[in-house]
């Protein structure tokens, strides 16, 4: 099976999101100046907007993050990444290297990872979107993000909200992977402080308690 | 640092064998917030009417501003002001003696990134449209791209000031009499070494936002490491009272010396704010972060050391010239740390320095994790082994028979504290079986194995001042609960765990019971920023006295109601009770109910100033610390000859960290360190091309981007088995040493020496690149040298040295000769200054 080795998700489950997708989006905007969404439709339908042709201007978009609807006017060449963090006040999702090569914007679309930073939040109506936000709280913390804090895998936590998106799709796919699954499944998000073995290790905690 | 005459009535200091909470591996104080995205970074703040700024950036290396037009870019929508040079005319710099940025480029640009114009905006792309907009005419100058081009383009100069030509700094100093040390060897050897720049690449771009609370204040909050300096530059280039500045540091999102400089979006973005009467945001895109850079200096190193044929150094005379970019930024103690820390391993009884640091026209270079050290250190590690190598010594006990002793001065006149080298060593020689393996791993197979040091703190402050480098204040209140405040800067080192442990230990309470509000220039005590590995040091030992000040407060009010003496009494589970007879107890919160109903409102300060150092000589302020970490490490290595590729299977690495605070951060802090030096040993390159002379000859990045800036990942990281050393330092916080840079510097030299184990050739450069491997076989084959590495060092008139005899010479630690050496009074650090000056009286 064809690895990607961005999420470490397999080529065809990745394709709904790929960046192939962005730039074929980001292009039509740069040649006639608006998008057309053939699969966004409904989101757009509820937002009493035109169905097949948006922007440039702001446009309304409804996104389902976290368990709820969050409606918002933006522009339609908007990342999702962009629309999280300064739409919705979501800065738990980073935004680093902004093309899709580092993994600190990875949300879940769907139950699959996606680099927040290279899909454009048009592309992403009508799905279920989970952020680090909506994994656990301070008080409610997921059993992986409890492992995070056992096994001491973060230092600046800039890189950890994704880290720890990633590890969770991945332990929702495979529930007991073994080291070099992790490393494969994960190789997409980078840390510079270099805590990728106590990542790793998180990993295998959190996967001992059966939890994710 | 416990004074012996303690009042009967005052509680004694917390001893090691006491200790409950230190030394154990408990959980970082910031984990919680940073597992749920909860953690507020500087470009997480969004305030109301806030507006967004972006710099217009130099697209030429070097030239003359002719002008500068903002016409069309005022036009587009949601354009709200602009701001250019003549606004903000006073120069600044983090080192007194570089003061040569400008918030905004005056009439001159240095290097392609060099900022010109800001631009605020309703929305950051608003703002990033406009910044497109503005045109600027440039008349360009010719560029200088390498060290080789800055000795022999004298003209025209980067910068109006510098010792000679494009040569920021030339520095020479001999300690001792090296020729007579030459003459007492049985070998000498000579080689020549080049380290590639590289950059922090923190995940976390640089980002400020900037707003006016009160009409005539302004607030800053940065990804700032470094909030007391930036204080200062702030005040100094907005020409503010620095009372009507307020410098907040986010916790950084990774730092690693790269947000250690006060930088030209910090001080645009308060003047925008001040401007605008409204706050103004800025984060740099990851392009202008690698263009920012201040990161790790190319140098290019000649080594030449007489050894006995039992393998005692007699002398070392080592030549470093550095690129260091196009400003000063830390450049000049950069210089003298590639030559200060040589001598603080292995004993050097003679060794002479000399050092230039070139302007280029390029992003300047500044601190990167090791600052300064790890490109000597890769030189003289991978010199050792070649030395060890035609002595037919083991490297290890090469380096074991000439430790330096603990508490010694070194012939550069640092003061050794602890030093657990040879426990280091022995370590990674056990855990890697090193003495049956080395030599004897098939073709293709090597072990490597390479030592460091580094500082914990920096024995002197940027600018020459008396007060302390770190302060703590404790205030206690009837809830039980501590707040303490310190202006240290989290940057995920584990700093606020470290100092909110160290109070909770002495306190006897829960490390959740500390409240912590640091980084703050409004609220908290100055501590220098989170560079050069001092916090730990610095501001543990001011928290200890804090600390100390107010369990003795505590006791006091304690002691009266229990009907004890205060001296008798123990803080532990946060509960106050007496050592003998536990009944008598009450809770720490009653304690402090009771003190504060007998002494008033409970408050206590700590600070720490380091001892001083017994070097007297220009230049004698870079080197000194506190106290001094060691590392040793063997790597094993795969390489296939016939592609060159390598990889690493393995890595043991052992520290001396003097005590642990908290191993789980101290393994963090060393595995960190392993993964930064394996990018540097393997990958990591801050290159840059020239364009075409049609495109301005501009030279830019080779790859600005996350993806072609080659990292280490999940899958290049080989396993570590770390091995923490403790050999306390009694100028350490319980001993405490530092852990945040120290264990980088022998990965380097580690990886060039597996590879020589493993296939015979050397490569006398990094980062190691396949082809480099590959050519030094194919020259072996042809019975060439069997090498990769720079030819030479280029011929350059250092002048007279400065020459400062050696303790053991009988040197008081000043120099013989400054007339004739040249000293000159007008440059150098503040320290430096006041150092001359004090010779020369």
């Amino acid at each position: 099976m064809a690895m990607n080795p961005e999420s470490g998700l397999p080529d065809e489950q990745r394709e709904k999101v790929s960046r192939r997708t962005f730039i074929k989006g980001a292009s039509a905007v740069a040649a006639v100046g608006v998008v057309q969404i053939p699969g966004a439709a409904a989101g757009i339908d509820k937002a009493g907007v035109e169905p097949d042709i948006l922007g440039p201007g702001p446009v309304s978009i409804r996104l389902r993050v976290n368990r709820s609807d969050l409606d918002v006017e933006a522009p339609p060449s908007t990342t999702l990444l962009d629309l999280l963090r300064d739409h919705h006040g979501l800065t738990g999702t980073k935004r680093v290297c902004d093309r899709g090569s580092c993994g600190a914007c990875t949300v879940l679309i769907d139950g699959r990872v996606v680099d927040s930073c290279s899909m454009l939040a048009i592309d992403a109506i009508g799905s279920e979107i989970t952020t680090i936000e909506g994994i656990g709280t301070p008080e409610n913390l997921s059993d992986l993000q409890q492992a995070f804090i056992e096994t001491d895998a973060l230092q600046c936590g800039f890189c950890t909200p994704g880290m720890v998106v990633s590890c969770t799709a991945l332990l929702e796919q495979n529930p007991s992977p073994d080291r070099d699954q992790i490393r494969q499944g994960i190789a997409g998000n980078i840390c510079r402080c270099g805590t990728y073995q106590n990542v790793i290790e998180a990993v295998e905690y959190a996967s001992r308690k059966g939890g994710k | 640092m416990h004074d012996a005459q303690r009042p009967d009535d005052e509680q004694g200091p917390v001893t090691s064998d006491q200790l409950r909470l230190i030394g154990t591996p408990f959980r970082r104080v910031d984990g919680r917030a940073k597992v749920t995205g909860q953690t507020r970074f500087a470009d997480d703040l969004f305030f109301p009417r806030m507006v967004h700024m972006k710099l217009v950036r130099s697209t030429v290396p070097h030239a003359h501003i002719v002008s500068i037009d903002t016409s069309r870019a005022k036009k587009l929508p949601g354009v709200l002001a602009f701001l250019t040079g003549d606004s903000m005319p006073v120069p600044f710099g983090i080192l007194p003696v570089s003061q040569d940025e400008h918030a905004l480029c005056q009439d001159k640009v240095r290097f392609v990134g060099d900022p010109v114009v800001a631009v605020a905006a309703l929305t950051e792309d608003q703002a990033h449209e406009a910044a497109l907009a503005v045109e600027v005419k440039y008349q360009s100058l010719e560029t200088i791209a390498s060290i080789d081009e800055a000795i022999s383009i004298m003209e025209p100069r980067i910068h109006d000031y510098g010792d000679e030509g494009n040569l920021h700094k030339k520095i020479s100093m001999e300690f001792g009499d090296t020729e007579a040390g030459f003459s007492e060897a049985d070998h000498i050897f000579e080689d020549v070494l080049y380290f590639e720049g590289s950059t922090h690449l923190p995940m976390e771009q640089h980002a400020a936002v900037a707003l006016t609370e009160e009409t005539d204040r302004v607030t800053v909050y940065s990804s700032t490491q470094t909030p007391h300096y930036l204080h200062r530059s702030l005040a100094k280039v907005l020409e503010l009272p620095a009372a009507r500045i307020r410098v907040i540091a986010c916790p950084n999102g990774g730092g690693f010396g790269g947000k250690s400089d006060p930088f030209n979006h910090e001080i645009c973005v308060a003047k925008m704010a001040l401007m605008l009467g409204r706050p103004v945001k800025i984060c740099l895109t990851r392009e202008e972060v690698f263009y920012c850079h201040r990161g790790r200096h190319p140098v290019l190193m000649k080594i030449r050391t007489g050894v006995k044929k039992d393998g005692t150094l007699t002398a070392q005379h080592l030549q470093t010239a550095l690129d260091g970019g196009a400003y000063g930024s830390y450049g000049v103690a950069s210089t003298y740390y590639t030559g200060a820390l040589q001598t603080v391993t292995y004993k050097l009884p003679k060794y002479r320095f000399d050092s230039i640091r070139a302007f280029t026209n390029k992003p300047p270079c500044g601190p990167k994790r090791g600052h300064g050290t790890p490109q000597p250190r890769f030189a003289f590690e991978v010199h050792l082994d070649k030395i060890a190598h035609e002595l037919n010594i083991d490297p290890a006990d090469l380096r074991l028979e000439q430790l330096v002793a603990p508490g010694s001065v070194t012939a550069n006149w640092l003061k050794i504290g602890s030093m657990g080298l040879g426990k280091c060593i022995n370590a990674v020689v056990a855990g890697s079986a090193w003495r049956e393996r080395y030599r004897n791993l098939p073709e293709g197979r090597g072990l490597g194995l390479a030592c460091g040091s580094y500082l914990s703190g920096a024995g002197l402050p940027i600018y020459w001042n008396h007060m302390p480098q770190s302060g703590v204040q404790l205030q206690l209140d009837r809830s039980g609960g501590v707040t303490l405040f310190c202006g240290e800067t989290e940057i995920g080192q584990g700093s606020d765990s470290v100092i909110a442990a160290i109070t909770a230990e002495i306190l006897g309470i829960d490390l959740h019971d500390i409240r912590l509000c640091v980084a703050d220039t409004d609220l908290t005590p100055v501590d220098l920023g989170s560079y050069s590995s001092r916090v730990t040091l610095m501001a543990g030992n001011a928290a200890i006295q804090a600390a100390e000040r107010a369990r003795n407060l505590v006791a006091k009010g304690a002691a009266e109601e229990l009907e004890v003496a205060a001296r008798e009494l123990v803080f532990a589970e946060g509960r106050v009770f007496h050592g003998e007879d536990p009944d008598k107890s009450m809770s720490f919160a009653d304690a402090v109910i009771a003190a504060e109903s007998r002494f008033g409102t409970l408050g206590t300060t700590g600070s720490y100033i380091p001892p001083r150092s017994p070097g007297r000589y220009r230049g004698a302020g870079v080197g000194p610390s506190p106290a001094y970490s060691y590392s040793a490490t063997v790597v094993e290595t795969e390489v296939d000859p016939a592609t060159g590729i390598y990889r690493i299977e393995q890595v043991w690495m052992a520290h001396d960290v003097g005590k642990c605070i908290n191993p789980a951060l101290v393994m963090g802090q060393i595995e960190g360190s392993v993964y930064m030096g394996l990018g540097e040993a393997m990958m990591e390159e801050q290159i840059f091309r020239r364009l075409p002379k049609k495109r301005s000859s501009a030279l830019v990045h080779k790859h600005p981007s996350m993806l072609e800036y080659k990292s280490p990942t999940f899958a290049d990281m080989p396993p570590v088995t770390t091995y923490i050393i403790e050999d306390p330092d009694p100028n350490g916080p319980f001993g405490a040493k530092e852990v945040g840079q120290g264990p980088l510097l022998p990965m380097m030299p580690a990886v060039a020496n597996s590879i020589f184990d493993a296939v015979g050739v050397r490569v006398d450069q990094v980062p190691i690149a396949p082809h480099m491997i590959l050519q030094a076989l194919e020259a072996k084959d042809r019975g060439k040298e069997a090498r990769f590495g720079p030819k030479s060092f280029p011929e350059i008139d250092f002048g007279v040295p400065l020459r400062v005899p050696t303790p053991d010479e009988g040197g008081d630690g000043k120099a013989i000769n400054i007339d004739e050496a040249g000293v000159r009074t007008g440059t150098g650090t503040m320290n430096e200054r006041k150092d001359g000056v004090k010779e020369e009286n």
